[in-house]
Parts: structure tokens; sequence; C-alpha cells
């Protein structure tokens, strides 16, 4: 198992600053969460730990047995290392190539054997089975889809696995689905996570510890058992249960100026 | 408030579309209610047929869609029997609705006041500068801090929850009576969805104007509107009532509230949704 740490995070695109010295810690095996609004820098800390974002600071580096010889950001064994699964599964999975083709493109790259077999595996394990192998995404529902991205995310027998906002684009029904397939899946194969999600209740369904970002910030760290007992600090963390619950003429009052 | 019909009649609304194999597939199969200057939510699945209701109440349906009801009133007007040019004088003017998504609804090419304006000017005859003056008076009104200033930014240049405000704003200029919002904060953080459902509350109050919120979100509505529908596979297989969601009855309701992560609960594996085969006859 092995975990990753990120230090002092900055990410900036022309002077505008998306993410300011975040600093996180996961541990081998854990699962941690990241909320926060819409430009919160959210899922600019995922990017940026998997290298799509631009880094002007700070560092990435794994944690684990024998750390010196794992492998360092930027390079292939990292990446195969470190999975990430998209938000919209209506966008980020390529409308004409098959699922087939979809799950053989990570095997190519980084000259896996035995794409063949690693594949049925992967659609098993996500729960879909051979018959999809050879569709399009066009013929799969939303929930089916977000099983193909999280098979290709597997495919390459990662170690940590980045999840942004895995199931906001999925049902109820379908959200719980998928939500106990990456459970399982992390207990099966010791896996980590880093989950970004605007919804609370799903980050403390799915995290022990989660941290709260604001305009780029850490406002605030803590664990799931303090959030489901209301122990925040924050505000704007206080804000966001209250949001949870659901809309309520008194509670919005304040809000809307 | 109401006069003598009420704002909305639909009776045994039924919409199918051609399939590819020459049968007809039902997405919405006997859908009734009446509503009247209040606050009802529709809830549902992807595919249950809720968005396809409340664009047929609009008459936005697909140009294949076959569309059949017994009764389609809109305040004592058949809906059915009208015209095309009758049912579009209504729409936007008294009936209106609001779409999901302002980064594909909104133009991109034109600036928000100018979509803002257009609407205005489609509906009443009104001088450029009058109708400039009432788009920054709507902007304001559904609590956009600036109006001066994103009257004259394009969609991109602002974040979701602006761009939902303005076409809200865009929406209620001609103050229609009914309003249809489809996931009108699906798009949306939860924090800004409040804000957002707390505007359109004041409006609903203040105007006295019927509102449909369509959304898959069961509590969010349940905590908003005063009567809930609960759809599934094109029926409605519930009504509930405002904060009586924890005594809904149909299984399918049951099931979607039981599968959704609750603050300060541990249940794992989560429960999910048992679809049975009879919930769809």
């Amino acid at each position: 198992m092995i975990g990753i740490e990120a230090r002092n995070l900055r990410v900036g695109y022309d002077g505008f600053i998306a993410v300011a010295d975040t600093t996180l810690r996961v541990a081998a095996g854990e699962s941690f969460g990241i909320v926060g609004e819409s430009g919160s820098g959210k899922s600019t800390v995922l990017r940026a730990i998997c290298g799509l974002a631009p880094l002007q600071g700070g560092s990435v580096r794994l944690l684990g047995a024998g750390e010196a010889s794992l492998p360092l950001p930027g390079s292939k064994a990292f990446r195969r290392l470190v999975q990430m699964v998209f938000q919209d599964p209506y966008a980020s999975l390529h409308p004409r190539q098959t699922v087939d083709r979809i799950l053989a493109e990570p095997l190519a790259i980084h000259s896996i054997a035995d794409a063949e077999a690693r594949i049925e595996r992967a659609l098993d394990e996500v729960g879909l089975g051979t018959g999809f192998r050879f569709r399009y995404p066009h013929q799969l529902s939303g929930g089916q889809r977000q099983r193909i991205a999280i098979a290709r995310a597997l495919i390459l027998e990662p170690q940590i696995l980045l999840l942004d906002e895995p199931t906001s684009a999925l049902d109820a029904s379908v959200q719980a689905e998928v939500l106990n397939l990456l459970e399982e899946l992390r207990h099966r194969r010791g896996l980590s996570f880093i989950m970004v999600s605007h919804d609370l209740a799903v980050v403390t369904h799915m995290c022990q510890r989660l941290m709260v970002m604001q305009r780029g910030q850490t406002v605030e760290l803590l664990s799931a058992a303090d959030l489901a007992a209301s122990r925040v600090q924050d505000d704007y963390t206080r804000r966001l249960m209250l949001a949870s619950v659901g809309f309520s003429r008194e509670a919005t009052q304040g809000e809307t100026r | 408030m109401s006069g003598p019909h009420p704002l909305l009649v639909v009776e045994d609304l039924r919409i199918s579309f051609p399939s590819r194999d020459g049968g007809l597939a039902e997405a919405v199969r006997g859908v009734s209610f009446t509503l009247g200057r209040e606050r009802l939510g529709i809830v549902g699945e992807s595919g249950s047929g809720k968005s396809q209701t409340g664009r047929a109440i609009l008459g936005l349906s697909a140009p294949e869609a076959i569309v059949s009801a017994r009764r389609l009133a809109f305040n004592g007007v058949d809906l059915l029997r009208c015209s095309l040019q009758e049912r579009r004088a209504l729409r936007g003017a008294r009936i209106a609705m609001v779409l999901q998504d302002p980064k594909f609804s909104l133009n991109p090419v034109m600036t928000i006041g100018e979509q803002v304006v257009e609407t205005l000017r489609a509906h009443t005859r009104i001088s450029a500068r009058d109708a400039r003056v009432k788009a920054l008076a709507a902007l304001g009104a559904v609590q956009i801090d600036q109006p001066e200033r994103v009257y004259r930014l394009y969609p991109h240049e602002v974040s979701g929850g602006m761009g939902q405000r303005a076409m809200i704003a865009m929406m209620l200029i001609a103050n229609p009576e009914l309003l249809i919002a489809d996931e009108p904060t699906s798009a949306l953080d939860v924090t800004v969805q409040l804000q957002l459902l707390a505007t359109l509350d004041a409006l609903v109050l203040q105007r006295g104007m019927g509102l449909i919120l369509i959304s898959h979100d069961l509590r969010l509505v349940s905590s908003f509107c005063d009567r809930i529908l609960v759809m599934y596979a094109g029926r409605v297989v519930e009504e509930v009532a405002a904060g009586g969601l924890a005594d809904a009855k149909h299984p399918y309701t049951r099931g979607l509230l039981n599968c959704l992560p609750r603050l300060g609960e541990q249940r794992h594996p989560l429960p999910t949704l048992d679809r049975q085969p009879e919930w769809a006859l």
C-alpha cells in the first residue's frame, strides 16, 4: 500500500492563484476527501497531483515502504500508480471508441502484455461483464459509463485513485451503486483515495478525513467523525453542512443578502 | 388569488416517441395533476419522464413526439387546441421555463443584458431605454450584486450561479404566471443552490406565481416544495406533501431516500434500489 503527500502546492493561471500553499498527506490505504464550492481549487489540487495542472511551487511524493525507490512525479511509473476518475462520464469517454479500445489504450501506453485478459477482468471487477466490451459510450447509461471510467483507471493496477466528483452526474440510486463499488475496490485492492465532492454526506460516507477548501486555501481539516458530530470551526464548513440538510426559508434568509 | 380556474390542469398526459423499429416508446404514461399558485416538485430519475412533462406543458416537445391528454389547460386556455401562434404568445409571457445548465442555455455571443432585453421586447412594446432600465431591475431582483456590470458581460464571463440567476431574470421579466424550472440548480454548488432557491421562493411569494420544480434531488425538492409528485417510468407513483417524505409509502420513493448517504450515519455498503418490475406497470 502506498500513500501520497503534497506539500505547499501552488497553481496559478495568468496571475490568478487557483491553489495557494495547499498541503495534504494521505496515509497508505486511507481515504481522504476534499470539499469546497466550484472555483475553490479542489479539482485543481487533484490535477496538480497527477500532473495535469502546472505546478508553480510545492512538491508531490509517494509514501510507503522503500520510499526512496518509489517513482517520482512526472515519470511513467508514477502515472501508472496514480490514476484519476473524472467527474462527467458523458465527457470523459471518447465517443467514437468502443469500451474495448478505451480500456486497451492505457495498456498500450504502458506496454503491458495480456491486454485481452486484463480488459475482461477489469470489466468483471466493475460489475459490467464482457458483454459491454464492444459497445460505444452512447450505448451505455451514466452509471455504466462511470463504471467504464473506473475500469479504465483500475486497469493499470494503480495504488492511488484520484476521484473528481465521481457521482455528481449520476442519479441517487446509481450513486449508491458506484460508491459501493469504489469502497469494495478500495478494500479488496488496498487503494488510497483522494475524493473531491461538494456533497458533504458523500464525502463523510467515503472518507475518514477531509479538507475544506475555499478560494484556493485550506480553511479546515477535520475527521469525518468531527463533521458528523458538527464539531466544525469554520463558518463556510457550517454553511456547507446546513446546505446538505436541504432548503429552509429561515436558514437561507441570511444568505441572500 | 386564484381565479375561477386552477392555474394548470393536466389530465392523463401521454407522450410517446416513434422508435426505430416502428413501435412507440412511451415516455409519459397518463400523468394527471392540478396546480394552483404554489410550489410543486416533480422528482424522478433520468428517463422517468419528468422533463418531458414540463416541456409538453410549454409546447416544447420534440417535433416527432406524440402528445395527447384528456385535458391540458392553463388558466382555462385549452393548450391542446391552441394554434401554434397562441402557444407562442403564451410561452415566455405567461408560462416560462428555466433550464438546467446556464452554460448551454444562454446565447454565448450575446451579452446577458441583451438577452434579457430581447425577451422583454419579444413580448411587450417598449422603448430600448425603458427595456434597459427594466432589465437592470430584473437582474437586481434575482440578487445580482452589480447589475450594471453583469448586464455587459457575456455568459462565459460569469459563474454558474450568476448565469442561472440571469436566466431566471430573463424568464421573470415578462411576469409569467407559471414558471417551470427544470433542474435549475443541479449544475450549481450546494450553497449556491440554496441561495437560488431562496430567490425563487421569494418570487413565488411576492408575485403569487405558480412554480413547477423538476429535479432528481428528492431531498432538496422535499425541503422546498409544497407538494411533490414522484415519477417512475412515465407515471406518477406517489404524491407526497411537504415534509411528509418520511411517510412516503411507495417502495420506489422509500428506496430512493434510503440509498442517499447521510451525515453522521455509517452504513456500509449503502443500500441500493432493488427495482421491481411491477413499479413500471
